[in-house]
């Protein structure tokens, strides 16, 4: 097992090379660059004056010069400055990383809090009522966009209640109340999508294993219902659900992208979309393979949970 | 190892195959001898949810069809005034710029529809060639193929889009290239699949013996066993890319104005919805009924046409 976790990490340095050269690489052949963003179509600014400031960049090199100045750099801490404000990008990664590791958090516990009991009641009581409104729900939930959903939400406080989510965000060791509040909508929109797949993928899990052998030796020996179910089933039922929200975390890191937008939200995302209007190379290529880790990390962490929730799981 | 074999995308798609990995015998030489039609033919029948999506996008491929004959107005004329509630006159009502909601949200289907169509047949153009020929040749080209495919799963997809989409250019040919790009791995993938489950299957052999060349072997034995599957894919993931392009246009990467994009006109009706929330509300119905439409019948192909997928 801990020969399967360093192999999986290993593997981790050349999916990170390969991604950065390539994002490197679309970053540079993008039609404008950073200098005719900063000088727009300013007459007064003379070819030979771009050409400085493209040399101040050092984007004046072969690409893969630059590239490898760039690696060279990262790996020794450094990941850069941005073009634009000249702050050093390890400052406001670290700034804006809690606020995206918050709400995909948030967004998480929202989910599994709702979709695990519904999609084991719906299992339980197949064919019900029940069942019936949480498959759909299931199937409806996978169709809502988070944004739209997002602003629904915010239009429906807004006029209802007149409020309005607060401009500055709150950090939760400053105001924890106030953060909860500032952050339930967002991670509420982010986790409805999350939920219904969620939901879709315990009560399938639920099904398979209440047919096994063992629950029916369990129910045999006079168990109650509640306790076959709850003690017996759902932790075996439970370990497809951790596997989904592995490969959900993608959608979640996208739509995070999206809803810090709407709510204004300094994070990782808010960072990324803020470098690709403004054409700032290094925070691009640092935000979009910081992401791109994220998910790696969190996948290899759900691999290694299920492993230590299904021993009959051996990774060669 | 199930994990990995979970492991397919990062889409609506992956619960789909997730659970249904969960159960799926291995063999394909299991599966009942029915055709394609026949299995098509059954679907109404058998599958009432497949059904109500096959009749939804039934009637947005005729709306998007027909949009100039059912819209009342152009879907960029600003003739009437901003922000009027619904009425008999602009039964969604108008816009900031007093243009008639419901003519946009109908010109909108052909934009999502196009997007849709031509962004998966990229990726299943792309995807579907390279996982059809990896699985066929196998050896280090296979290989190669799928370092590749595992280096874009290992990047979460929106974000890859939104990348590209925001360097290239927001345009809705960069949005669709983007989502393009970003599906193929997932075709590339499933195709690969079904055609190392089939490779070693008696009669592709017996063709081999009795002389067949390799593309005839392709598209006489190979294509048809991997068409069930890309049924299905291509219908959920019509879906996605719906809804990638409403989120790309949302951000301001995808459909520019003054094109009627379900996504734009969400993202410009935010700043007016408190005075006026029917240019909010009813652009994201929209989109919500087409996703549900192909999520709908997605859903019903697959247990039509793949027995072995089902729940």
């Amino acid at each position: 097992m801990s020969k399967y976790i360093l192999r999986r990490l290993i593997l981790i340095i050349p999916t990170l090379l390969v991604m950065s050269f390539i994002i490197f690489w679309m970053v540079r052949a993008m039609p404008a660059d950073i200098v005719d963003a900063l000088v727009g179509v300013d007459p007064s600014i003379t070819p030979e004056a771009k050409a400085a400031l493209r040399h101040s960049f050092g984007l004046d090199d072969p690409i893969p010069v630059q590239y490898l100045r760039w690696v060279t750099e990262a790996l020794q801490g450094d990941l850069g400055k941005s073009f634009r404000t000249r702050e050093p990008i390890t400052k406001s990664l670290v700034a804006s990383l809690p606020i995206t590791l918050e709400l995909a958090f948030l967004a998480i516990v929202m989910s599994v809090i709702v979709a695990v009991p519904l999609g084991v009641l719906s299992a339980v009581k197949r064919n019900s009522n029940v069942d019936f409104w949480a498959r759909a729900g299931g199937l409806i939930g996978l169709a809502f966009p988070n944004f739209w959903l997002a602003t629904m939400f915010l239009l429906i406080t807004s006029l209802a209640f007149h409020w309005v989510p607060p401009v500055i965000w709150i950090p939760p060791d400053k105001d924890l109340v106030g953060n909860l509040i500032q952050m339930f909508l967002p991670a509420l929109a982010l986790s409805v999508q999350l939920m219904a797949v969620e939901m879709r993928m315990a009560r399938a899990s639920m099904l398979e294993v209440l047919r096994q052998d063992y629950i029916r030796t369990a129910r045999a020996k006079g168990l109650r219902e509640g306790v076959v179910v709850f003690k017996h089933a759902l932790k075996n039922a439970f370990i497809p659900v951790i596997t989904v929200i592995g490969i959900q975390m993608g959608s979640l890191l996208g739509g995070s992208v999206i809803i810090e937008q709407i709510f204004g939200l300094p994070g990782v995302g808010w960072f990324l979309l803020s470098g690709i209007f403004g054409r700032d190379y290094p925070v691009v290529q640092v935000t979009a393979l910081f992401l791109a880790t994220v998910f790696i990390v969190v996948n290899l962490l759900v691999d290694i949970t299920y492993a230590y929730l299904d021993p009959r799981i051996k990774y060669s | 190892m199930l994990g990995k074999k979970l492991r397919t995308q990062d889409s609506a798609l992956s619960t789909h195959m997730a659970e249904a990995s969960l159960s799926q015998p291995a063999s394909f030489a299991e599966r009942p001898r029915i055709s394609l039609r026949t299995r098509l033919a059954r679907l109404p029948r058998q599958n009432p949810i497949g059904m109500i999506g096959f009749v939804v996008i039934l009637i947005v491929v005729f709306v998007a069809i027909f949009a100039p004959v059912i819209a009342p107005y152009t879907p960029t004329s600003q003739a009437a005034k901003r922000l009027l509630e619904p009425s008999a006159q602009y039964w969604l009502g108008t816009d900031e710029l007093g243009r008639d909601v419901f003519s946009r949200i109908v010109f909108g289907s052909r934009i999502s529809l196009q997007v849709g169509i031509i962004a998966v047949s990229l990726a299943l153009a792309l995807g579907g060639t390279l996982g059809v020929l990896s699985g066929y040749i196998g050896g280090p080209f296979d290989w190669l193929v799928m370092r590749v495919v595992d280096i874009m799963f290992a990047f979460p997809g929106l974000v890859l889009a939104i990348v590209i989409a925001g360097l290239l250019g927001p345009s809705i040919q960069n949005a669709m290239l983007a989502i393009g790009i970003i599906y193929a791995p997932v075709f590339a993938r499933v195709t690969r699949g079904v055609v190392l489950s089939v490779r070693n299957e008696v009669y592709l052999e017996a063709a081999r013996v009795v002389g067949g060349k390799d593309l005839h072997i392709i598209r006489h034995y190979i294509l048809p066993n991997i068409m069930p599957s890309v049924i299905v894919l291509t219908t959920l993931q019509m879906s996605t890319a719906i809804l990638t392009e409403a989120a790309l246009s949302f951000l301001g990467l995808g459909t520019q104005p003054p094109d009627p994009s379900w996504g734009t006109m969400l993202s410009n009706g935010r700043k007016f919805m408190e005075f006026a929330p029917w240019v909010a509300v009813f652009p994201g119905l929209a989109i919500v009924i087409a996703v549900l439409g192909f999520n709908f019948l997605g859903d019903g192909l697959r247990d039509a046409l793949d027995p072995r997928l089902k729940e």
